[in-house]
């Protein structure tokens, strides 16, 4: 009855071209990103925000950048946990070296730095394609991996191989090391995710999407109606590398603080990141979101059912939590094999006609 | 320096068994991706619930003994009986065949149709819950293999290294050369996935369901219209697969203890596919090989003294990433891989 296009009229081309072209959409958008801002940083405490809120923010960061790479353009990769352990170790190194520079930077250029070394891997992509793609990234996953183990200069030859994060500001605030405050922490990630995320809005609504989704759909075609595959191929990894770096710079520095690589960046996070996106729904947005928060959610509210509520041992809660976890992937996937997104879908569709379907 | 050549090539044989092992496991993605294109990511779960399975019903295990302790405060593990080998082991397969046909009934069924990668991620799904519920069934215990069978007049699965190989081969070198070290599990291993190969080569060239298997591998849909049914012949795939993860899971299981870590060999066997190609049987085994033989040697070399003093760096553990890299610049050749199928691609 409200949710309809109806009385809201366009008058300009922008506002036709809106990404949300539904008043109530619009508004909710607006109420979320307020409450987001507004509202959260005030009542945030540390289990919230460590347990919750920060592993969701960097978790949609890294699913944005591999729905990029795998729902638009149709290139999957098992890397992403090898391209994570990038952003990571480049902001640690530029972390210690340059003690003054904002964090922003320092994300930022661990990002840029992450785009090049994806380009390397992405080289391939030109001969090699789906499932033997697929397998081939993992080259990125094991090689870049056992590199940050094996060579003292990246982890600073600290005795025991890990990296600790040193307390680093933003404009005054403290957003890592064991000091800064959660509702610095929240907002610092924040403020990357919504500008990463309407990036990546634009850039795939946009010409270079379009030829992402070309690529997709069938890169031969793309490539006779005058689509480069070359360089369409190259950005999309590209860019893709760059949110998994940020990703993965936030992983290390606002979210755990200190990891040992082979623990933090192995190859269970890659395939995390594909269930991410598969669940919440190849090629959209909010499907990147809603995934990241079903699979940090998820395993939260497993353990609290199992270990605190039925009080299980919590070696039976763990292989309970592999069964459980193995399950829902596989009725999600036969319910709904597009993903919670084409659930959304649905229901938006249906809520436009309600109350009168017919 | 002769020795040292020596002990290359003693890593190069000793990397020939293993990459015989890397087949076995990749055989059964061969079997399972040629004839449902399905890429089984769970075949190395397969392998360590087959092994697991093995084990506890020889041992005579209760199976879900720690949930049931856990939920009624009892105190139990065994049924207190022992299984002969050769039984359990028909046990596994009936338990395997079980499997297949639970996998096919209740997920593949749902799933005709869809994209490959959501198969794949399927199959993910799978190897989590067969994980978990394998841990939840039999315990995560650490297990050991013992295939005695005493009225074969087999003692077990032979241990250590081959003392005939080393004799043999201990002249060749200066005094400090002992001869050839190589494990007699895999040469024991190297023969029975050949038996495999030969045995399986054997059912799809010449008997009806062999060549069924094969009309669905060409064409489900041509298949399926001469009257395979094409529900049946999965199941019967995965149950050969399962099989053959079996057979992965003792040998593997033998060599490092049946353990969660058993699970991990898929990975090994991904490049292996990649080089040999998804859909041939030879490429698994010579794929597995030419991996086995080059991160053996590549590890030799970039490990060894000599590299160490004209490169001014040595590399160690180089075998979690040189098979995908070796297999990986080999694609960029040749796309398909060694003995797959030519990509042909239409607008």
């Amino acid at each position: 009855m409200f949710y309809r296009e109806a009385g809201d009229f366009k008058k300009t081309y922008v506002e036709d071209s809106q990404t949300f072209p539904l008043k109530l959409d619009r508004y909710g958008f607006y109420l979320l990103m307020a409450v987001a801002f507004g509202v959260i940083p005030f009542f945030i405490n540390d289990y919230w925000a460590n347990a919750i809120l920060i592993p969701f923010l960097v978790w949609s960061i890294a699913a944005l950048g591999l729905n990029i790479l795998g729902g638009y353009c149709g290139q999957i990769s098992l890397g992403s946990g090898g391209f994570m352990a990038v952003g990571a170790y480049t902001a640690y190194k530029l972390m210690t070296s340059f003690p003054d520079l904002n964090m922003f930077v320092i994300v930022l250029l661990s990002g840029g730095v992450t785009a090049m070394v994806g380009l390397i891997f992405g080289l391939p992509s030109l001969r090699i394609k789906g499932f033997y793609l697929a397998v081939a990234t993992l080259a990125a996953q094991f090689f870049l991996v056992w590199m940050f183990n094996k060579f003292g200069w990246f982890y600073n030859y600290s005795a025991s191989g890990q990296i600790t994060a040193p307390a680093r500001e933003v404009f005054g605030f403290e957003v890592t090391g064991a000091t800064a405050s959660a509702a610095a922490k929240y907002l610092f990630c924040l403020v990357l995710v919504v500008g990463l995320a309407w990036l990546a809005r634009n850039l795939t609504r946009g010409r270079i999407g379009r030829s992402w989704m070309a690529v997709r759909d069938m890169d031969i075609a793309a490539e006779i109606i005058g689509v480069n595959p070359f360089k369409t191929k190259l950005l999309a990894f590209a860019v893709s590398s760059f949110f998994i770096g940020v990703s993965g710079s936030l992983f290390f520095s606002v979210y755990l603080g200190a990891i040992e690589v082979g623990e933090a960046f192995g190859i269970q996070k890659s395939f995390l990141l594909l269930f991410m996106i598969i669940i919440g729904g190849l090629g959209t947005i909010f499907g990147s979101f809603i995934g990241a928060a079903f699979l940090v959610l998820m395993p939260v509210l497993l353990k609290n059912i199992m270990v605190n509520q039925l009080s299980f041992p919590i070696d039976i809660a763990a292989h309970m939590e592999f069964v459980l976890i193995g399950l829902f992937i596989m009725v999600t996937l036969i319910l709904e094999p597009r993903g919670i997104a084409q659930l959304w879908r649905f229901a938006k569709a249906k809520l436009r006609l309600w109350p009168f379907p017919h | 320096m002769l020795d040292q050549f020596l002990y290359g090539i003693e890593a190069a044989m000793n990397g020939l068994m293993t990459g015989i092992m890397y087949s076995l496991v990749a055989l059964g993605f061969v079997l399972i991706f040629k004839a449902s294109g399905v890429f089984n990511y769970a075949q190395g779960v397969m392998a360590l619930f087959g092994a697991m399975t093995l084990v506890s019903i020889q041992k005579g295990q209760i199976p879900f003994y720690h949930l049931i302790n856990a939920t009624f405060g009892t105190d139990i593990k065994y049924f207190g009986w022992e299984v002969p080998a050769l039984l359990a082991i028909l046990l596994t397969v009936c338990v395997m065949i079980l499997f297949a046909w639970l996998v096919e009934r209740l997920l593949l069924k749902f799933l005709i149709n869809q994209d490959p990668v959501i198969l794949f991620m399927a199959t993910i799904g799978l190897a989590y819950f067969m994980e978990g519920f394998g841990d939840l069934m039999w315990g995560s215990d650490l297990k050991v293999i013992d295939m005695a069978m005493p009225a074969l007049g087999i003692p077990g699965l032979p241990q250590g290294g081959s003392l005939f190989i080393e004799n043999a081969t201990s002249g060749l070198g200066t005094d400090r050369f002992f001869g050839f070290f190589i494990d007699k599990l895999d040469i024991t291993a190297a023969i029975i996935a050949t038996m495999l190969v030969v045995v399986l080569t054997v059912f799809s060239q010449y008997s009806k369901t062999g060549r069924a298997l094969r009309a669905v591998a060409d064409d489900h849909q041509a298949a399926m219209s001469v009257g395979i049914s094409l529900r049946t012949i999965w199941v019967i795939v995965w149950s050969i697969a399962g099989v053959v993860a079996l057979v992965a899971g003792i040998m593997w299981g033998a060599k490092s203890g049946v353990q969660f870590s058993l699970s991990l060999i898929t990975l090994k066997a991904l490049p292996v596919l990649m080089l040999g190609g998804f859909t041939s049987i030879p490429g698994a085994i010579i794929g597995g090989m030419i991996i086995g033989v080059g991160e053996k040697v590549f590890e030799f070399i970039v490990s060894s003294s000599w590299f160490g003093d004209a490169m001014g760096f040595t590399m160690n553990a180089t075998e979690n990433w040189f098979a995908y890299v070796l297999a990986l610049i080999f694609l960029v050749f040749r796309p398909q891989g060694l003995f797959g199928e030519k990509i042909i691609e239409r607008v």
